[in-house]
């Protein structure tokens, strides 16, 4: 038999069993913990009266409210698309010009494109469109593809060199890699072509240079190297520069080319959405 | 030999040789790696074996002398050590990584070093290897003496520890290396988990020979938790490891359970893995390590009977709250919910038990730093215990889900409790089986509690501020019906709480090398323990 004993600093009976010196006492289970316990329960029981709880064999008790969260979750897509559709109605009968012409549709417009412009655009032009290397700087009036609010849209709509059967596209040769040029030449242009920009690329001959430009260069960049928005040829004679201006990226340029890659929007984005973008880049830093 | 040392020498044998065949054959780098590291160690198992039986001349350790238990302490030495040393590892990498989600560049570029390898690294280290090696040394510590008997076995103890961080090794350098399951907390490919399966076997069988040799007449509570911990634990990693390999010479498997199936299955192990490795087991730690510490017996024998069944019921329904808002079927989501919903009060069942086995030595708190490390664990462990079921509730969870709050939420139960308890069971356990009066600077236990305490705190309450915050960005709508924020600005706002946090993980880390430090002092220059006066036990009735 156990003996019990009674614990001199609390006057409670201990269990009477002893492990490595450990004893036990013999309180009741706290009040409140159990009625809290029992409260819990009683919770319990009654949610799952109240919400699908049971699965049975085909199905599922649906609970005495009927919920669904699938239902409720497409009741508040759609009430949240039913609050758009006024003003996104009229957006997708408007045209781009109307949109800005008038405020409380340029108003959504702008709303909803910066919010398309956060979660689609930004990871590669930068949540302040900036871009980086590589990726166009959309603020400032330089624009490879035109920056008219039609050209900025049919830019998003079909990407470039993207999957769209209707992507813009072009293909700078890579003079370099390919053996159009030698490594000499290479550096002459290089040098012609950052003369246009008031810099320059050490030991190169710059009257060569310009000979090697009007040979292999101006069909896309034109005669005076300020490019060709149509062929989304960059214009050569100002400082902004994709892919780096210094002598060793522009170099590299015309060794490798680089054939940067934007996807297309068009299936993805729903057109009334991919207007307000067009609007709302426009508004960043677009030209007439 | 005996038959035990001559079934181990001739399996390991046998595995030595399956290995170099491995080894020899693989398909994939990793997997050739790991079966040379298989071979290297059986081969050294096999020769550890022939050597103790050479050193031992046929003397075998005797279950008592002078009619007291002659424990078996070696196993639990070298658990303990390892525990401090994976803690180390792994709290270091926990800061690494925390301090890659504030300085990307930390990622280095180099695949290795990556948010995604490091990740499981550091999770697995911390639950895995430090708390698996805290309940591997407390188990067999405790078991043995509530159960006033020697573990048997010559080599199964020391196959059980070694096997168990073996098993560490193959799965730490896996995840650097690239392989890994994707399941979060059993991310060890199959060769891993089979290994594991082999040495929790062993582990089931020493704790229950244990228990079965007792010479007391009623088995322990904290033994209940230890076995509920071990056998939950066996089943959870069976059923949710069930894969087949591509080949038996490659590192590669997939899981037989596919879609919301695999899902559910990875939950109800995830959340058990919680369950019953991180509570039941340190639950069964505190059930002795606070009472013996504090001198004082535990408050309630009926409350421990009643919370730890209701606790082993109710916590295996409560995975599906992981999976709330999902594919899962929402009658699912409804059942995990109420069980954790439930759970509250069993969970709190051992709050209370430890708390109030303090009541008459609460001044100890004032001196005793190692007791307040137990205390403090036991309030956090009621604090997050409280958090988990609040945030299975559906509508809570819609905003904390995929947030901050969770990782939060785990760490006050990781730092707080699974660390804590473990920091004051491993100041109490190394001096006792060294031998020694006590650990060997009370001043900087000091240290490590309150410096420790500070981090904890930083690192909680800022996954808190950035959790909620990053939720209601996440929700926010401006008024015409469109997102306030994108993601990228939801991850910006969250960079100086990112920094804060890892600040409170330099500062826990900062508290185990002060910890590390006066181990190492109280084994190597700690005051020895004065030889009992030589009472002959009496069993009790």
């Amino acid at each position: 038999m156990a003996h019990e004993e009674i614990d001199k600093v609390s006057g409670v009976a201990t269990t009477g069993h002893e492990w490595d010196g450990i004893k036990e006492l013999n309180n009741p289970l706290p009040r409140w913990w159990l009625w809290v316990f029992y409260a819990c329960i009683l919770f319990a029981v009654g949610y799952v009266f109240v919400y699908p709880a049971v699965p049975l064999a085909s199905s599922y008790t649906k609970g005495l409210l009927g919920h669904s969260q699938r239902a409720s979750a497409l009741a508040e897509t759609a009430a949240g698309q039913a609050a758009r559709a006024e003003v996104g109605k009229g957006l997708a009968n408007a045209s781009l010009d109307d949109i800005k012409t008038d405020p409380k549709m340029l108003e959504f417009a702008m709303a909803q494109g910066r919010a398309a412009f956060g979660d689609n655009c930004a990871p590669c032009h930068g949540s302040g469109a900036t871009g980086s290397k590589g990726y166009p700087n959309l603020q400032d009036d330089d624009w490879l593809w035109g920056g008219t609010l039609a050209d900025i849209e049919h830019t998003i709509t079909v990407g470039i060199r993207s999957t769209s059967e209707d992507t813009r596209m072009n293909d700078m040769p890579r003079f370099g890699a390919d053996g159009l040029l030698d490594v000499k030449q290479v550096r002459n242009v290089a040098g012609y072509v950052l003369s246009l920009s008031g810099g320059s690329v050490q030991g190169a001959d710059v009257e060569a240079g310009k000979q090697i430009f009007a040979e292999n260069c101006t069909s896309c960049h034109g005669e005076d190297a300020k490019g060709l928005q149509e062929l989304g040829a960059p214009n050569l004679t100002d400082k902004v520069w994709l892919y780096g201006g210094d002598e060793a990226s522009v170099i590299n340029t015309v060794t490798y080319a680089h054939r940067g890659v934007m996807p297309t929007w068009g299936g993805r984005l729903d057109p009334v959405t991919i207007k307000s973008l067009a609007i709302y880049v426009h508004d960043l830093g677009g030209g007439t | 030999m005996s038959l035990e040392e001559t079934a181990y020498a001739v399996f390991l044998g046998l595995l030595f040789f399956y290995c170099v065949l491995a080894a020899g054959k693989a398909v994939d780098p990793v997997f050739a790696f790991h079966a040379t590291l298989g071979a290297i160690a059986s081969a050294a198992g096999v020769f550890l074996i022939v050597r103790s039986f050479i050193d031992r001349d046929g003397h075998v350790e005797p279950d008592e002398i002078n009619g007291k238990p002659n424990y078996n302490l070696g196993p639990i030495k070298f658990a303990s050590i390892a525990a401090m040393f994976w803690g180390l590892a792994g709290f270091s990498v926990g800061i690494w990584i925390a301090l890659e989600l504030a300085y990307p560049a930390l990622n280095l570029g180099l695949p290795w070093t990556t948010f995604g390898r490091l990740r499981p690294l550091h999770t697995s280290a911390v639950i895995f290897a430090f708390g698996g090696n805290v309940l591997l040394a407390t188990s067999f510590y405790v078991v043995q003496r509530t159960s006033r008997a020697r573990m048997p076995g010559l080599v199964t103890p020391w196959f059980v520890i070694l096997g168990y961080n073996m098993f560490i090794v193959i799965a730490g350098t896996g995840y650097v290396l690239g392989v890994g399951q994707s399941k979060e907390y059993a991310e060890p490919e199959w060769y891993a988990d089979l290994w594991l399966t082999i040495v929790w076997v062993a582990y089931l069988l020493v704790f229950l020979a244990t228990l079965w040799r007792r010479k007391e007449p009623h088995i322990y509570v904290a033994n209940w938790f230890y076995l509920a911990f071990i056998v939950t634990i066996a089943m959870l990693h069976i059923v949710n490891n069930a894969a087949i390999p591509v080949s038996i010479f490659g590192s590669k498997s997939y899981i037989v359970w596919a879609g919301v199936q695999d899902a559910m299955v990875q939950w109800w192990y995830g959340h058990n893995a919680v369950g019953f490795f991180l509570t039941a087991g340190f639950l069964a730690i505190m059930y002795y390590f606070v009472p013996k510490r504090a001198n004082r017996p535990v408050y309630s024998y009926r409350l421990s009977i009643i919370h730890f069944w209701a606790l082993i019921f109710l916590y295996i329904w409560a995975g599906p709250h992981h999976l709330h808002y999902t594919a899962l079927p929402e009658w699912a989501s409804t059942l995990g919910m109420v069980f954790s919903v439930m759970l509250w009060m069993p969970s709190w069942g051992g709050m209370i038990n430890g708390l109030m086995t303090l009541s008459g030595a609460w001044d100890k708190l004032r001196t005793d730093p190692v007791l307040r490390l137990l205390v403090v664990s036991v309030a956090f462990y009621g604090m997050s215990t409280f958090e988990g079921p609040l945030m299975s509730i559906k509508a809570v969870n819609s905003l904390s889900h995929y947030t901050d709050w969770t990782i939060g939420h785990v760490h006050s139960g990781a730092l707080g409790w699974v660390g804590y308890v473990s920091f004051g069971a491993l100041y109490c356990l190394v001096p006792w089986i060294y031998g020694k009066r006590d650990v060997y600077s009370l001043k900087l236990v000091d240290w490590h509690f309150w410096i420790s305490t500070l981090g904890i705190v930083l690192y909680i309450t800022s996954m808190w501020v950035s959790g909620i915050m990053q939720g209601l960005m996440w929700r926010a709508y401006t008024d015409l019906g469109f997102l306030q924020y994108s993601f990228v600005e939801t991850v910006e706002a969250m960079h100086p709480y990112y920094a804060i946090r890892a600040l409170g993980g330099i500062l826990f880390l900062t508290g185990a090398v002060i910890m590390a430090v006066n181990l190492y002092l109280t084994i190597r220059h700690g005051e020895a323990e004065k030889p009992a006066a030589d009472v002959a036990l009496a069993p009790a009735e």
